[in-house]
């Protein structure tokens, strides 16, 4: 009687671990097929032309140049706007925030601004930046957008950084008669770098990925030229992914896959210098 | 010898309501190494903290009576507490060396202070590991990371780091606790040196290490200054008989 | 010198602890200008015409009921898919896996994290949605299935990390002690760990749950975006407009004041308060938990 419960104890915990097994390989073989099929599909169509072109012919035809540099630019001016204020934000949470009602709604601001659907920070960009403040369609009005919508992921990996660093130094630098500011800024700062770096990666390779927010606040179809000024809107890559897979007709599927690849490149590769910076420092850590 | 630091009847209150000291006076001589013990929670580290204004970094709600050093109190609010902590100096129970190299260490205080001229500092660092009695040990490794030295070359470091301000006044909080007995000798003989520049304000990690080291001794119990005099006398023939108790080992 | 200083640290203060309050005045801004330029339509729709069940603003007829359901369809499609298998990897990680296994299935569950949802829509078009359409032998494989499908694989990242969190801050000590009592581990993570780790567990499912309603681009490609009302199970396989789509395919191309853009932005409005009200509560059940975990403690 005993040894037969003992088996069936043991055969339940092994069927148990063998269907939990499976479930985590369902969720992770899909990934690393996307990536590998988006790779052998995409790479023949990846030559000089193709990266440093124009797009002729109803764009089937020529490369993704202006993409290309869209979503460079777009990603540049999301990280003007969303680094410093994101960082500020994290020392002020990490190292001045009373313990009150009101840190606690400006993290109850932050878990939201994180959950709002990215086609409402569309919305809000297109009915703050490009009408109210008349930015027009625009990188500017787009970047903006991007940034806000960065900003939750930068301040919470920020502030995770910068709590790491052991309170101790901060409390030796205050005894050696630095101010709260000379301690941050010549102890906790250096020390939590590596870890507030990645965040800001993260967080930037989620805006250079998205789609929806700048759809009606910078994004354009076609530009036949570069974008020379904030004020001008510019083609991105997953906007033209987007537009090449369901708004064009007849498109070759070598441009489409093509596509995906460089997007797919571009986003993995901040993905890869994130997780290795991190790892980096982890290993160089002092404390 | 003359007084350094005049306390006169401090009381101290955490913002949770927990009174941590309890109407205390005290005259710190000069020149000497002054010795604050007794049980655990009883008020020792919470007055060192107040000597510098580490204390402005918790919570405390309330705080009555006065301190004075060199006749000028400095809970007042109008206090300079950046140069008060530049001239009433620190060593923390555990050595916390800063996440850079050993110069690094010594020249931090002196850098926040504005001071940039590389002999000033060479000098500095020079003159207060000397001090600190690890110069020898670590003359040829300056510019290695300070985490790298052991616990007791560390605490000495610690020491060193606060020397190179050129202090007035020296605090230190179970400075040894952590250390084996040969660092501990180290640390108490540069003690010795010290107080002939220095004041010296010790809270020491056992009796033992407090008879050793006071010139004046304080008992503290539960925030109460329960007595307070010459080492020789608290140690040999003190008049409470809760001293007497807690110096021959019957609590604590 | 001391006067610079201080003049110096008291502005940079000043600097950090409003950039600290600028999330709250965003997340206040983004809601006044959904109000701003949502509210309109509630004069200028009838509320009947809004509750009917017909979407089509060429002609007026500004009916969300079809665009709601659609919604619910596909997220209750895609937390079917990612509750079970992000839960479930969450333990795998956390209880079961050998360390090496949990240092490749991490940085990979990261990584689709990081996938833009255009990709994952883009093959959703090519590959999965001709799959869906020959195996179930449907007339077009855009339905509120494949969009669920991907959907599901988009929130899993999300009930993953929250929830192997949570796995991972159970103590080891409740483990012990239930092995200690002769339990065999799959008793332990079933009776202990996960019950111990409730509230996490609660919020991955929530967390999840709001990124799957709010993810546009990927249903927008796949669902075929028909707005008709979804509340048979047979709608699942026809396809289905949700909220996000409508306002991601309409906007570009209204009159800016237009009713319909008043509309669309109304919608945006509903959603902002969707996710306002599934991000607040879970954010209390972290609280509430943290609190408990607290009074324990001391």
């Amino acid at each position: 009687m005993m040894r037969r419960l003992r088996l069936n104890r043991h055969l339940t915990e092994r069927l148990g671990f063998i269907s939990l097994t499976l479930m985590a390989v369902v969720t992770v073989v899909p990934i690393v097929a996307v990536v590998i099929y988006i790779l052998s599909q995409g790479l023949p169509a990846i030559s000089w032309e193709f990266l440093a072109d124009f797009p002729r012919d109803g764009m089937r035809v020529g490369g993704i140049l202006p993409a290309i540099v869209g979503t460079f630019y777009l990603t540049i001016g999301t990280a003007v706007f969303s680094v410093p204020l994101g960082i500020a934000a994290a020392i002020y949470l990490s190292e001045y925030a009373p313990d009150n009602a009101l840190t606690r709604l400006i993290r109850i601001a932050i878990i939201n601004l994180a959950g709002i659907p990215s086609v409402v920070y569309g919305l809000f960009g297109l009915g703050l930046f490009v009408l109210f403040l008349q930015f027009g369609t625009s990188i500017l009005a787009a970047s903006l957008t991007l940034s806000i919508m960065t900003l939750p992921v930068i301040i919470s990996t920020a502030e995770e950084a910068l709590r790491a660093v052991p309170q101790p130094f901060r409390t030796v630098s205050v005894s050696l008669g630095g101010t709260r500011w000379q301690g941050i800024q010549r102890i906790v700062l250096p020390q939590a770098l590596p870890g507030i770096l990645t965040g800001v990666i993260l967080g930037l390779e989620r805006a250079a990925g998205e789609t929806a927010p700048i759809l009606f606040t910078g994004a354009a179809f076609f530009l036949p030229r570069l974008p020379n000024s904030p004020f001008d809107a510019t083609m991105a890559l997953p906007y033209h992914l987007f537009v090449i897979s369901t708004q064009v007709p007849e498109m070759p599927p070598q441009i489409q896959y093509g596509t995906a690849l460089v997007l797919l490149v571009f986003v993995l590769g901040m993905n890869l210098v994130a997780t290795t910076i991190r790892s980096r420092a982890r290993a160089r850590r002092q404390w | 010898m003359a007084d350094k630091i005049i306390i006169e009847n401090l009381s101290l209150t955490y913002a949770d309501g927990v009174e941590s000291l309890r109407n205390i006076s005290l005259n710190v001589p000069e020149n000497a190494v002054s010795v604050l013990f007794g049980p655990a929670g009883g008020g020792k580290s919470t007055l060192l903290r107040c000597l510098n204004r580490l204390n402005d970094l918790t919570e405390v709600r309330a705080s009555v009576g006065r301190i004075l050093i060199d006749g000028e109190n400095i809970l007042d609010p109008k206090t300079d507490v950046i140069a008060l902590r530049r001239k009433v100096g620190m060593v923390f129970a555990r050595p916390v060396v800063l996440p850079m190299s050993i110069r690094q260490n010594l020249t931090y205080g002196l850098e926040l202070a504005g001071e940039n001229r590389k002999s000033r500092l060479d000098e500095a660092v020079e003159r207060s590991l000397k001090l600190a009695a690890i110069w020898d040990e670590i003359k040829d490794r300056l510019d290695d990371p300070a985490i790298a030295l052991s616990g007791g070359q560390q605490q000495r470091v610690c020491l060193a780091r606060v020397l190179a301000l050129q202090p007035e006044i020296i605090l230190l909080d179970e400075p040894t606790s952590g250390l084996d007995p040969i660092s501990t000798g180290k640390v108490e003989s540069a003690l010795q040196e010290l107080k002939k520049e220095y004041t010296v304000i010790l809270v020491p990690h056992s009796v033992q290490q407090a008879a050793r080291t006071a010139d004046y001794a304080a008992f503290f119990l539960q925030g109460e200054l329960v007595e307070y005099g010459e080492g020789k006398t608290i140690f040999t023939t003190p008049r409470e008989k809760r001293t007497e108790d807690y110096v021959t080992g019957r609590f604590g | 010198m001391e006067k610079t200083l201080n003049w110096r640290e008291f502005l940079i203060t000043r600097l950090v602890r409003a950039s600290g309050y600028s999330a709250i005045v965003f997340v206040a801004l983004i809601f006044f200008f959904l109000l701003r330029e949502g509210l309109p339509t509630l004069g200028e729709v009838p509320i009947s015409t809004l509750l009917s069940l017909r979407w089509y603003p060429i002609e007026n007829y500004f009916g969300i009921l079809p665009l709601v359901t659609g919604s619910i369809m596909v997220t209750l499609g895609a937390t079917m898919v990612a509750v079970p298998f992000g839960i479930g990897t969450a333990v795998y990680i956390s209880e079961i896996a050998p360390r090496w296994m949990r240092e490749i299935l991490k940085p990979l569950v990261e990584l689709l994290g990081g996938l833009p949802s255009v990709v994952l829509g883009f093959l959703g078009i090519l590959v999965l949605s001709p799959f869906v359409r020959t195996l179930l032998d449907l007339p077009t494989g855009l339905t509120a299935l494949t969009g669920s499908l991907l959907l599901g694989g988009i929130a899993v990242p999300t009930v993953v990390s929250i929830a192997e969190d949570a796995l991972d801050s159970v103590p080891r000590s409740y483990r012990e002690g239930a092995w200690a009592l002769g339990a065999t581990r799959w008793q332990t993570i079933w009776r202990v760990t996960l019950p111990a780790a409730k509230s996490g567990v609660l919020t991955a499912i929530m967390l999840g749950v709001g990124r799957a309603i709010g993810e546009t681009m990927t249903v927008m490609m796949v669902t075929g975006n028909a707005p008709v009302l979804a509340v048979t199970p047979g709608s699942l396989f026809s396809p289905v407009r949700t909220m996000t789509a409508t306002i991601a395919a309409e906007m570009g191309e209204v009159a800016n004041g237009s009713i319909h853009y008043h509309t669309l932005f109304f919608i945006g409005m509903v959603l902002f308060i969707i996710s306002l009200a599934v991000n607040v509560a879970a954010s209390s059940v972290v609280f509430r938990s943290k609190q408990r975990a607290e009074r324990v403690l001391s």
